[in-house]
């Protein structure tokens, strides 16, 4: 029961950022529930290459023992540069649609004719 | 070894590469000579088309061709895969070409487009990346690699959908556009962790062949083609699809095209390469829901283009019912295939073959005929700055070749002859009334509609009274004219020999789907 934590958080996790996108109505929380939903993905990946009491996966000098699966922290990491490119550019598009709205809430947009 | 035959080895490589650091090198170009900058894109593109031409032949005639990243040690030790690896089958190839097709003509039509606009050594810096990212996802046989890849198309499609920073709905949308990819992407790495928490592996033919269709690799088949039909703009998951398309500049609408076909492409792969082995099994009826998607889509997005005003919006529902014809025509294939043995139904059912090449040829009549009326729409607006179909007539005095192109665009779009888009719909028409009737009813209606809806544009933009306003509109620019001059040429020469087209680009492709050993016998052979 103890190792299943992780996958508990990580639906936890994703089920809250798909809410706060999906309900909230402010563009800065929707965001938010969108790098939620990345950290649960991320940490889904790393919980899948851990092995109790294992060691970092560095060759030099590595004392005896259990070595984490590397690939899923590659994975990861990558990821998470991706993620903070995505981060930004969403930022910078609600930093333009703040000067043109003077709001970020959804209601107050128009939308288009359909 | 020769120069040229180094250059071809590493094809694969470089149609990624090429695209990449022109992509770094454009701002500084730019710097010298906005001309010079203008050549360099073209030319950067030309050469990557060139390429994938070469790449498309050699995988047409003598089957997939696989690259292995990294050094020249085998990709598979101890039965692990290794090394990333860049697999291109008939389905690849056919897929790079569309986009390459696409971005190069985009390229030829932004000279002329966006001349007095400013910022563009940053355009199409992204235009080149977005190119990269595009051809990236078709030709990777990495499923990580597919999601980086996908991540870097929609970043950077962001980006130029969001050109027009003054206008706030260009910004709406691509806020849109990055929410929903993002979301889906997400997904997509969910999926893939899954499926490498079971397997250890992120090789697409490495899963295909130990994939054994647990309850974790169902939810991973779930995400996988909810979030890939999400991002290629299926209905009900197409909301973000008609703002991006309208609000993006028209060069930028063409080659989103090319992107969201990507998207398309995902899916087919996932479910005929990466759950092949395992798709016929009697309890899935995946074929069925790509079916139903197809109807729905098709019918959604004639029904919404009847009401648009805007003539970009318009011409983006009418993409969205285009691509229902690929999910139909594809589906109708896999429903088929997915109810016994694949050998025995095609020469049972040779139906099920030909459907699954209409929906594969519709891809790239697709593009063409979407990508053609985008061109027109850019042409129009920039002549008279108005988007509005009401507000806009009689155009067809002053801009003769738009004219002759929209009509050019308009036939192929609705499926007549003797244009592209009448041979691939014959195909999906003929094979789903094979399966039921009632499908290709519903294909000729929408089919029926998108005609009806487009010479109603044809009319209320071209025809009609003079407008005063519009008096001393000029036609397009030359770099326009030609981009549209291009595509109007293949659209034609589809439409007028289509046997030859389907014959050495389009069944390869339909076999590569189809025969997913194929894409698995490197395994085996060993790289």
């Amino acid at each position: 029961m103890i190792a299943n934590i992780p996958f508990i958080a990580v639906a936890l996790l994703v089920i809250v950022g798909l809410y706060a996108v999906i309900f909230r109505k402010n563009l800065i929380k929707m965001i938010i529930g969108i790098t939620i939903i990345e950290s649960g993905v991320n940490l889904f990946l790393i919980t899948l290459g851990y092995r109790e009491g294992s060691i970092a996966p560095i060759y030099t000098s590595a004392p005896e023992g259990v070595m984490a699966y590397p690939v899923p922290q590659a994975l990861t990491l990558t990821s998470i540069v991706i993620g903070v490119a995505v981060l930004a550019l969403m930022l910078s598009l609600v930093i333009q649609l703040y000067r043109h709205k003077k709001t970020l809430d959804v209601r107050k947009f128009g939308g288009d004719d359909q | 070894m020769n120069g040229l035959e180094t250059i071809m080895n590493h094809a694969p490589a470089l149609i990624i590469a090429i695209p990449l650091l022109g992509a770094f090198l454009t701002p500084l170009i730019s710097r010298v000579n906005e001309k010079l900058r203008n050549v360099f894109v073209i030319c950067i593109l030309g050469i990557t088309a060139l390429l994938m031409f070469v790449l498309a032949s050699e995988v047409f005639t003598s089957g997939p061709v696989t690259y292995v990243f990294g050094s020249n040690l085998q990709a598979v030790q101890q039965n692990t895969v290794i090394r990333i690896l860049f697999e291109v089958d008939g389905l690849s190839a056919f897929m790079g070409i569309i986009s390459i097709i696409l971005a190069f003509v985009a390229s030829i039509y932004s000279w002329g487009f966006l001349e007095k606009e400013t910022g563009l050594d940053k355009y199409y810096t992204l235009l080149l990346l977005m190119t990269a990212g595009m051809l990236g996802m078709v030709l990777t046989g990495d499923l990580f690699n597919f999601f980086v890849f996908l991540e870097i198309t929609s970043i950077a499609s962001t980006a130029l959908i969001a050109f027009w920073t003054n206008k706030e709905k260009a910004i709406e949308a691509g806020f849109k556009y990055i929410v929903v990819s993002t979301i889906g992407a997400l997904f997509i790495l969910f999926a893939l962790a899954l499926l490498y928490g079971q397997y250890d592996a992120l090789n697409i033919a490495k899963l295909a062949n130990s994939i054994t269709f647990t309850f974790l690799d169902k939810i991973a088949l779930i995400l996988f083609i909810t979030a890939l039909a999400m991002k290629g703009g299926i209905v009900p998951m197409h909301m973000w699809l008609p703002d991006a398309y309208s609000r993006a500049p028209a060069s930028i609408s063409l080659v989103l095209v090319a992107a969201t076909q990507a998207s398309i492409y995902g899916v087919f792969r996932v479910v005929f390469t990466l759950y092949g082995n395992v798709i016929s099994l009697p309890q899935i009826s995946i074929g069925w829901i790509l079916v139903i998607l197809g109807l729905i889509t098709m019918l959604v997005g004639v029904i919404m283009a009847m009401i648009q005003t805007d003539f970009k919006r318009l011409i983006s529902y009418g993409a969205v019912a285009e691509l229902g014809y690929m999910f139909l025509g594809v589906g109708t294939g896999l429903t088929v295939i997915a109810n016994s043995n694949p050998q025995i139904t095609l020469i049972s059912q040779p139906f099920a073959f030909e459907a699954i090449k209409g929906g594969i040829f519709h891809i790239i009549n697709d593009a063409l005929d979407v990508g053609l009326l985008f061109m027109v729409a850019g042409a129009v607006y920039l002549a008279t700055k108005e988007t509005s179909i009401n507000k806009l007539g009689g155009l067809a005095r002053n801009m003769k070749y738009t004219t002759i192109f929209f009509i050019i665009g308009l036939l192929a779009i609705s499926g007549l002859p003797p244009m592209n888009g009448f041979a691939s719909k014959l195909l999906i028409y003929e094979s789903t009334f094979q399966l039921n009737p009632i499908l290709s009813i519903i294909a000729i209606l929408s089919s029926i509609m998108l005609l009806a809806i487009f010479v109603k544009i044809f009319q209320s933009v071209f025809l009609g009274p003079k407008i005063p306003k519009f008096d001393k509109v000029k036609e397009a620019p030359k770099s326009m004219l030609l981009a549209m001059g291009i595509v109007a040429a293949i659209i034609i020469f589809f439409g007028l020999f289509p046997d030859l087209i389907i014959t050495n680009i389009v069944e390869p492709a339909a076999n590569a789907l189809i025969h997913n050993e194929q894409y698995l016998q490197w395994l085996i052979g060993g790289v």
